[in-house]
């Protein structure tokens, strides 16, 4: 029977919280828009920026899901030892931090790499990871997974049934099942991916840069850092946000992926299955493509540990607080949030989405810039920032558990008067701990990696590890960037990794 | 007593008028067809639902504008009635404190209530390692706890089999009933309420008849409830 919902738990945090969001959102758009200087207009070099931004978006998505759509299909249908591994692992590079796998892919790709090594030893001619290639490659190694993570879910989607029912019927599978379900789930990850490409910062930075392979979000870097064009850079901020907002509108209307989706290890029964080779060949394929940079980011990183300059510990340890900070403030946030409900929440969860480290950075540079020296408050800005960009993930693994405490024990907890801060003591934190910790882990180890808004903002006092990693790169200390990726490494997933068994350590439900 | 003084109650375009009185330190069952609203005038009650018209008042003091944990009244619903993620111990002396901060002397009482419901030595387990029945005891054990001097029962216990609710009914009697409570309760099941109820109203057409005596009540059925009865 429908009752008047109760409100139960402090509804404060959650307005606070949407209060923050849209500051750091629209007020930071605002901020850039009112410093753009479009009456300059956009130069010829801005055009081939923005063209190159959405080429490389558009080839990389494009080449994720066509490569996603066999491995998924082979994933799907296939039973062997390692496939949960292997599925788990499909979920890896999103705690991965970027520069990190850039190291990776490097030591495979790069100059000196495994490829370039074996290449030269048959005589052929070596390869380049510099440039519109090697951002296209970083691009399909992270997004890649993605994309077979979300067409896995769409083919373990189709009812075993069916299946059944088509072997009986002896009906072509792939025509009447699969052609169906690809056309529904393709085009949102597709989306999905084409806008994360678009957003990606730290990837243009470290293997893209110079006229021809140069993105909007780098080009603010530049404008900001190394010209100090603050007209430009706002203009640039203004245009690159207007391209996500209309990607970020595209993804809204035509999916509700949820790439974090469980049950993945099922396989579908099939009476259909020949070429188990054609399978298993994707399968390892894939393996190696992500396997090889993890590894060599291990082989190279032991020896570099022992080169790393001490100013990397400092790093380190300043990344580690401001993932905690960061972690603590998102997950607070969101169940805020998740508690309060309501449709204004639903639009602040997915606004971050839209929103680029790097526009919500040069908002926040214009709008602290005049008052305090933003080398200052490269921290707390970088944690909010963080924390911000994270809360979307963050929600979408709490919310349906604060759902359902509402739904299941409102009722009760208002009968008995254990209402406010006593109900999310006693009833909502006890039974949430599993989402909550997940979500802290996602949003710390998110935070650990970040390589955007920190570049922005900070100096050498203030630098965070992936920024320390990416100024010894910057001077060709491949060695010791090799150990502090290493350290990156460890540091993400161990954040993750606490957060989430702290959630679930006697979690008994 | 408790009364609904010309409470009117509207849910999307169902409407329910009721205007009677409760007598208290009587067991009173609420009889009518599903969808008929006995459970939103419980809500209403309780203070989930806000109504569209009318008060309800205890011992002449105005509850209507109360919020449900601040009225003088417990409830125990068709589910969800404990915690599972707290002990048989805290959910039942979240009756005595909702903050669970509770001295001695407060679990001296726990432990009473729940040697009176029969669950002596179970205080530590958690509600899943109990059984249904057990449940039931516990969420009552709580209610005894409470003290609050009125107790709506939304079909209860309709989860348990015909012996194990007979039980329970014949177990809220000796302890809740035998301690002067006022005793609302929703069901569908004649048997219910000619097991513990001294009156019975029936709760159909949009209306709520006057409580009266729960034999005359069967043995002279209305003729709503004569059809509902069958």
């Amino acid at each position: 029977m429908a009752q008047r919902a109760v409100a139960i738990a402090p509804r404060w945090p959650g307005t606070a919280a949407a209060v923050l969001v849209l500051v750091l959102t629209i007020g930071t758009l605002a901020a850039v828009g009112w410093r753009a200087e479009w009456q300059r207009g956009l130069s010829p070099a801005d055009w081939v920026v923005i063209r190159f931004t959405l080429h490389q978006a558009l080839v990389s998505a494009m080449l994720s899901v066509v490569l996603a759509i066999p491995v998924a299909r082979a994933l799907a249908r296939r039973q062997f030892a390692g496939r949960k591994v292997l599925v788990t692992l499909l979920g890896a590079p999103f705690l991965l931090p970027v520069i990190v796998a850039v190291i990776g892919l490097i030591a495979v790709f790069g100059r000196n790499g495994v490829v370039n090594t074996g290449l030269t030893w048959l005589g052929l001619p070596t390869v380049t990871i510099y440039g519109f290639h090697g951002v296209v490659l970083a691009h399909v190694f992270f997004n890649l997974p993605l994309a077979i993570r979300l067409i896995l879910q769409g083919w373990l989607s189709i009812p075993a049934e069916r299946f059944r029912l088509a072997a009986s019927l002896n009906m072509p599978v792939g025509r009447l099942l699969e052609w169906p379900m690809l056309r529904n789930v393709v085009p949102g990850a597709f989306l999905v991916i084409f806008l994360i490409c678009l957003t990606s910062f730290a990837v243009a930075l470290t293997l893209g840069g110079g006229p021809r392979a140069t993105t909007v979000e780098l080009a603010i870097y530049q404008a900001l850092r190394f010209d100090f064009d603050l007209g430009r850079a706002a203009m640039l901020a203004a245009i690159q946000f207007g391209l996500c907002a209309v990607a970020a509108a595209l993804v809204w209307r035509v999916t509700s992926v949820d790439a974090l989706g469980a049950g993945l290890d099922r396989v579908v029964q099939r009476w259909d299955l020949r070429w188990p080779l054609m399978d298993y060949l994707m399968i390892a394929l894939v393996a190696v493509f992500l396997l090889m940079p993890l590894a060599m980011i291990i082989w190279r990183g032991v020896p570099g540990l022992a080169l790393m300059p001490a100013s990397i510990w400092a790093a380190a340890g300043r990344s580690v607080i401001v993932a905690a900070c960061s972690a603590l403030l998102c997950v607070t946030m969101a169940l805020g949030l998740a508690l309060r409900g309501g449709s204004l929440i639903a639009v602040v969860g997915v606004l971050p989405l839209a929103a680029s480290g790097l526009v919500v950075g040069t908002g926040a540079f214009l709008l602290v810039y005049p008052v305090i020296n933003p080398a200052r408050l490269a921290l707390p800005i970088t944690i909010l920032v963080n924390a911000t960009l994270a809360l979307p993930f963050a929600l979408r693994a709490i919310a349906p558990s604060a759902t359902a405490i509402q739904r299941d024990f409102a009722r009760l907890g208002a009968s008995l008067g254990l209402t406010g801060w006593a109900f999310v003591r006693i009833v909502v934190l006890p039974r949430i701990r599993r989402p909550l910790g997940f979500g802290a882990g996602l949003a710390a180890a998110l935070s650990m990696g970040d390589l955007g808004v920190i570049a922005l903002f900070a100096g050498e006092a203030e630098q965070t590890l992936p920024l320390a990693m990416f100024r010894l790169m910057g001077a060709f200390r491949m060695e010791a960037a090799a150990g502090a990726a290493l350290l990156l490494l460890v540091l993400s997933f161990a954040a993750f990794w606490l957060c989430d068994q702290g959630g679930r350590a006697d979690a008994d439900l | 007593m408790l009364t609904c003084d010309k409470l009117l109650l509207t849910q999307d375009d169902f409407t329910l008028m009721a205007d009677i009185t409760f007598p208290a330190g009587k067991v009173t069952a609420l009889i009518g067809p599903s969808g008929a609203g006995k459970s939103t005038l419980l809500a209403a009650i309780t203070g989930f639902l806000a109504p569209a018209a009318g008060r309800v008042l205890w011992q002449g003091d105005d509850l209507t504008g109360l919020a449900p944990g601040a009225r003088p009244i417990s409830a125990i619903f068709q589910d969800n009635n404990l915690f599972p993620h707290l002990t048989i111990r805290q959910n039942v002396g979240l009756g005595l404190r909702p903050t669970l901060r509770l001295t001695r002397n407060e679990l001296t009482q726990v432990e009473h209530a729940l040697d009176a419901v029969g669950l002596s030595g179970l205080g530590s387990r958690k509600p899943g390692a109990l059984s249904g029945g057990q449940q039931s005891r516990a969420a009552l054990a709580r209610v005894l706890l409470a003290q609050r001097p009125v107790v709506l029962l939304d079909e209860p216990f309709a989860a348990l089999g015909p012996g194990l609710k007979d039980e329970m009914l014949d177990l809220v009697q000796a302890t809740l009933g035998a301690a002067g409570r006022t005793l609302l309760m929703v069901t569908h099941d004649p048997s219910d309420a000619k097991r513990i109820a001294d009156q019975a109203a029936f709760v159909g057409d949009g209306q709520v008849s006057a409580p009266i005596s729960t034999d005359v009540f069967f043995r002279d059925p209305s003729p709503a409830l004569a059809a509902y009865l069958g």
